[in-house]
């Protein structure tokens, strides 16, 4: 069934404008109802960590935010890659679309835990290779909003923007093994592809549940702001045109 | 549940201030980026009913 659907079809901004306006709200609902689950399994009957106290409870926000901040970062990187390699316009507006969620993502991931960090290592920063790589992350999202607001032609901007997505994803593996690679002070991760799990059952569940509230939500705002991009982009076109008369 | 009653929820261990910090600031960023989005396509939608003014958000 799946190989009947031309997926170029879709490639068309106008056409993904329609698709995205019927996911979105139900993305949005999706993400409300998992994070209300998440959260009353992870603040209200997850145990107590007998190390860390309650503070450990900013994982469930921290490490699923720092998640996404990478996951969006290598999203952002792969559609700029398409972008330039198929001139694909609608790409390149994705590639756009991630960059201001996922700085935002990266910006919790940042404060969250900083916050974690006071209580447990009795500092808000330490520059260890794990919080400077994610710093590091920040900048690259601010690089490349930046760099795509200061060039005045929209398609030598998208191409220049990409560029530095896919020079920059080479951050996200040294985040990721940071922990590995240098004796840091952030510990290491407490879920793996390789390995079980080091959390106890509650945490993991609320962990995940949240992670996955997380992915609803960013697919549901990146998808949103791609339709402002193509409304902004295609704006003189005779579709858009008559949309706005039609509203 | 692992909390008797709500002062103590409040409380988080005496860590409440970290732990409401953290999920007050992620909840606020959420609202802040929806808000935006609100805002951007109100703006578009003022600009197409009045053509000539500003189109594109970012670029001015």
């Amino acid at each position: 069934m799946l190989a009947n659907i031309n997926w170029f079809y879709f490639a068309a901004p106008q056409r993904f404008y329609a698709l995205a306006g019927r996911i979105i709200a139900p993305l949005y609902i999706l993400a409300a109802v998992l994070a209300a689950a998440g959260l009353v399994i992870g603040l209200g009957i997850a145990p107590t960590d007998a190390q860390q106290g309650e503070a450990y409870r900013i994982i469930f926000i921290h490490v699923p935010a720092a998640w996404m901040s990478m996951v969006i970062y290598v999203a952002m990187a792969f559609w700029s890659g398409v972008g330039l390699a198929f001139n694909a316009r609608l790409a390149l507006m994705l590639a756009r679309a991630l960059a201001p969620t996922g700085a935002l993502m990266t910006l919790i991931a940042l404060v969250s835990g900083s916050l974690w960090g006071k209580p447990t290592w009795g500092t808000y920063w330490v520059w260890d290779a794990r919080l400077t790589s994610e710093l590091i992350l920040l900048f690259l999202y601010l690089g490349f909003m930046t760099l795509h607001a200061a060039i005045e032609d929209e398609r030598r901007a998208d191409r220049a923007a990409a560029l530095i997505a896919l020079v920059g994803v080479v951050n996200v593996p040294i985040i990721y093994f940071s922990v590995k690679w240098w004796n840091t002070l952030h510990q290491s991760a407490s879920i793996t592809l390789t390995r079980a799990p080091t959390i106890a059952t509650p945490m993991l569940l609320g962990m995940m549940i949240m992670a996955l509230a997380f992915w609803a939500y960013a697919i549901a705002v990146v998808l949103a702001r791609t339709r402002l991009i193509i409304l902004e982009r295609d704006a003189e076109s005779s579709w858009v045109r008559s949309l706005w008369s039609a509203s | 549940m692992n909390w008797a009653s709500w002062s103590e929820f409040l409380a988080m261990g005496g860590q409440g201030r970290f732990v409401w910090g953290a999920f007050g600031f992620a909840l606020a960023v959420v609202v802040a980026e929806l808000v935006q989005l609100r805002l951007r396509r109100a703006n578009l939608e003022r600009a197409a009913v009045a053509p000539g003014e500003v189109v594109d958000e970012t670029k001015k």
